[in-house]
């Protein structure tokens, strides 16, 4: 149901993945990942090699970071290191050199038998620092851990990227197809499955074409392609998309049976498991109609946004807006002297005649917002409501199950901001829930 | 500076002003057929009602709502431009004034303006005339034989007196006095029929629901149930008695039924917000039309009973709510 069909603007298509080399000073934000920030294990002035430790989770919901580059640590303190502008604790590396700790396998052989067990490839994965590179950035081990009393039945690999201009996934198919595989594989025994699903959008041909291909080679991987349409990639709409079932409102993916994870974290998991190596870089597209050249880059965490867009040209002229993540989702950025961090999947550039929301109107009560919700949501009414803080009648028509995926304010013809009132409606009963739930 | 702003950062081409020019466009196809039918008179009815609907939600806005007035999102133009299709073509200009005060005034105004008001202001305004001068508002000059003629040479506007050289029943009407034979299928699906001046020709409103659908101003939701309701009644009712009840094809294409279907029950302010509430408005809306049409004292219901069924639509929006993604009982 619902879903929008944006011009997919995936620009940077046919540019091969780029390795960048770090140098200067890299900063790496101790919160890159949903939950408790992780604990420093290194003080200013000591001497990290890449793929290091330096910095502990702090509880089952968080992630170990490791250093994407070999130097000095120059400060531990609190930087401006995200897209929100606040400063938050990070560390600071002054890059010497490109050393890696001897245990990573920094060979490109592909080592394809698995040898871990499930448990031990889940205590990896938490050892390696990772999380859901989609965007959400959940630590992968959590999701990997099934509850008491339920039970995964299939796992599905999220590989739709449904968010017009971004072709990291879609290049990592392409390039690392088999590594990904793997990865598939070493998913599939950590959670106890038989049975993985590639869902990819019908827009990448060439990649369901590839991955089909190749999955000849393994037991229980099967592609999918998907209708094109946003937000097919979205958690629940995969789901239902693949299995046709739906998780329930409030409820979480594994009551369907199902374990989603996103492409580029199986090939991180394919890295941690088979080479032993943390996730310490990623592929980030940078991607813009006035940018010089548009490219899909191999950068370390910790790496300057403004780098990589110096890489492909610098800023053009009259940019207005710049996007970490996808235009739909991804959030806009005041400075780009802001690292690369674990979820950061794109950095996209508008011109100023794009940057600006148009002036809001009337609503005409059109329904377009009903029509295109895939969560079967009044964005209309929820607003409404939301403006006259009535906030039990906003519980009452599920204001929690909004996924945020922008559909309603995207088509919306009188351009009322109705995700900006959902989302501080949906902050105000999450508050109220609390609340009761704590009595 | 960069700006920053909460996701998403792309948006769709739907605008409100391109949404109106659009029903307007789907509009021309009807207009012409009444231009080549009623002529001059057609063309000047649709100026006047035009040009008193924009004036008077200008004068409005300013005057009495004191707010800076949106005329340029084109709603007036429209809410004018639908009230002359619901007319005669030879109704006096007073009385097209007077429409389209109600219209704007009471339909949209009195409720707050677009997107407020919860009646169709151009069925407002068409059903005021009906009741106030039901003369004026039930003779409808002959198609083809008017076309070089102004409205008050059609009709004396002053006495409301017809002549009946120029004017003519509808079929509707026609259908009431138990006299279906003289019309045929062929003529009423073209147009050449009386009747309100952008209600008479089937094709060139089917032309303009097609282009409505393409342009996804509207979904297919209202339109068919309300042709589908009145086509299953009133099949039902031929069937069990021909001699009393005309066909479906009949009902189908005569009065305003097409009209309303496609361009009045439509409208967005005062119809449902989801498809599952859209099928049951339009289903309510075609029932109701089909018992005015053939159980009541007026010859047509259409107008009737999108207001009604407008009445009815916040209760819709209420009680019936779209199919939520996984409303099932959370397992334990």
């Amino acid at each position: 149901m619902g879903g929008v069909h944006p011009p997919d603007n995936k620009l940077s298509i046919g540019a091969k993945l780029e390795f960048v080399q770090p140098d200067g000073i890299s900063i790496i934000p101790l919160s890159q990942h949903i939950g408790a920030p992780a604990t420093p294990t290194v003080a200013v002035g000591d001497k990290v090699k890449a793929g290091q430790l330096i910095a502990q989770s702090a509880g089952f919901v968080s992630a170990n970071i490791h250093s994407g580059v070999s130097g000095t640590v120059t400060a531990i303190d609190s930087v401006v290191c995200d897209a929100s502008g606040i400063k938050k604790p990070g560390i600071s590396i002054q890059v010497e050199g490109d050393d890696w700790d001897e245990s990573v396998d920094r060979s490109t052989t592909i080592n394809r038998s698995i040898t871990a067990s499930g448990g031990d490839i889940v205590k990896k994965i938490q050892a390696m620092g990772i999380v859901g590179m989609g965007g959400a950035t959940f630590p992968t081990h959590v999701k990997l851990t099934i509850p008491e009393g339920k039970k995964a039945e299939v796992l599905i690999i999220n590989a739709v990227e449904c968010e017009p201009y971004l072709t990291a996934d879609h290049r990592l198919m392409l390039e690392k197809g088999d590594e990904i595989l793997v990865g598939v594989e070493a998913l599939k025994r950590a959670i106890g499955v038989k049975q993985a699903y590639i869902g990819i959008e019908n827009n990448k041909k060439d990649a369901i074409a590839h991955l089909t291909s190749l999955s000849q080679n393994f037991e229980g991987i099967t592609v999918v392609p998907l209708k094109v349409k946003y937000p097919q990639g979205g958690e629940k709409q995969l789901i239902k998309a693949i299995i046709n079932k739906e998780v329930p409102s409030m409820g979480l993916p594994i009551e369907t049976g199902a374990v989603v994870q996103n492409v580029a974290t199986a090939f991180a998991v394919y890295e941690a498991v088979q080479k032993n190596k943390p996730l310490v870089e990623r592929v980030v597209t940078v991607t813009g109609k006035k940018l010089s050249s548009t490219k899909n880059f191999i950068a370390r965490i910790g790496t300057p946004v403004n780098k990589l867009i110096d890489l492909t040209g610098g800023v053009p002229e009259n940019t207005g807006k710049i996007v970490l993540g996808g235009p739909m989702m991804g959030k806009a950025t005041a400075t780009v002297n802001v690292p690369v961090t674990k979820g950061t999947s794109g950095v996209l550039l508008f011109d100023e005649s794009e940057s600006h929301r148009r002036p809001e109107h009337t609503c005409i009560r059109c329904a377009k917002c009903v029509e295109v919700c895939p969560m079967g949501l009044e964005p209309y009414l929820l607003t409404r409501q939301a403006k006259n803080s009535l906030w039990d009648a906003l519980e009452e028509n599920k204001i929690q199950d909004c996924i945020e995926c922008g559909c309603c304010l995207y088509t919306c013809p009188a351009n009322v901001p109705l995700l900006d009132w959902i989302r501080f409606g949906k902050a105000e009963v999450m508050k109220r829930m609390r609340a009761r739930n704590g009595k | 500076m960069f700006t920053v702003s909460p996701a998403p950062h792309a948006k769709g081409p739907l605008s409100t002003k391109r949404l109106m020019r659009d029903v307007i466009i789907a509009l021309i196809p009807a207009f012409l057929v009444s231009l080549y039918m009623f002529g001059l008179s057609a063309l000047f009815i649709t100026l006047v009602s035009i040009a008193s609907c924009v004036f008077f939600e200008w004068t409005i806005q300013k005057f009495v709502m004191k707010i800076p007035p949106a005329i340029s999102d084109s709603s007036a133009i429209l809410t004018g431009l639908l009230l002359a299709f619901n007319l005669p073509s030879n109704l006096p200009v007073w009385m097209v004034i007077m429409g389209s005060l109600v219209a704007i005034g009471v339909g949209k105004m009195s409720f707050g303006g677009l997107g407020n008001n919860i009646f169709n202001p151009a069925l407002a305004g068409r059903v005021f005339l009906l009741i106030s001068c039901p003369a004026a508002m039930t003779t409808w000059p002959k198609p083809l034989m008017t076309r070089d003629m102004w409205p008050w040479q059609i009709v004396d506007g002053v006495s409301g007196a017809s002549a009946d050289a120029f004017t003519g029943a509808t079929p509707l009407v026609w259908m009431k006095m138990g006299n279906v034979s003289e019309l045929n299928a062929m003529d009423m699906l073209v147009g050449k029929m009386g009747g309100s001046l952008g209600e008479i020709s089937a094709v060139a409103l089917l032309i303009g629901f097609a282009y409505l659908l393409v342009r996804q101003v509207i979904t297919w939701h209202i339109p068919i149930s309300i042709l589908a309701t009145v086509a299953v009644f009133t099949g039902i009712l031929h069937v069990a008695d021909p001699a009393h009840y005309a066909s479906p094809v009949f009902h189908l294409l005569a009065g305003g039924l097409m009209l309303g279907a496609i361009f009045m029950a439509t409208d967005y302010v005062t119809s449902p917000m989801h498809p599952k509430g859209m099928l049951v408005y339009g289903a309510g809306i075609g029932v109701i039309t089909v018992v005015i049409r053939c159980f009541g004292s007026y010859p047509e219901g259409m107008s009737f009973a999108i207001l009604i069924m407008n009445a009815v639509t916040p209760l819709i929006n209420r009680y019936m709510k779209p199919k939520r993604f996984g409303a099932v009982a959370k397992a334990k």
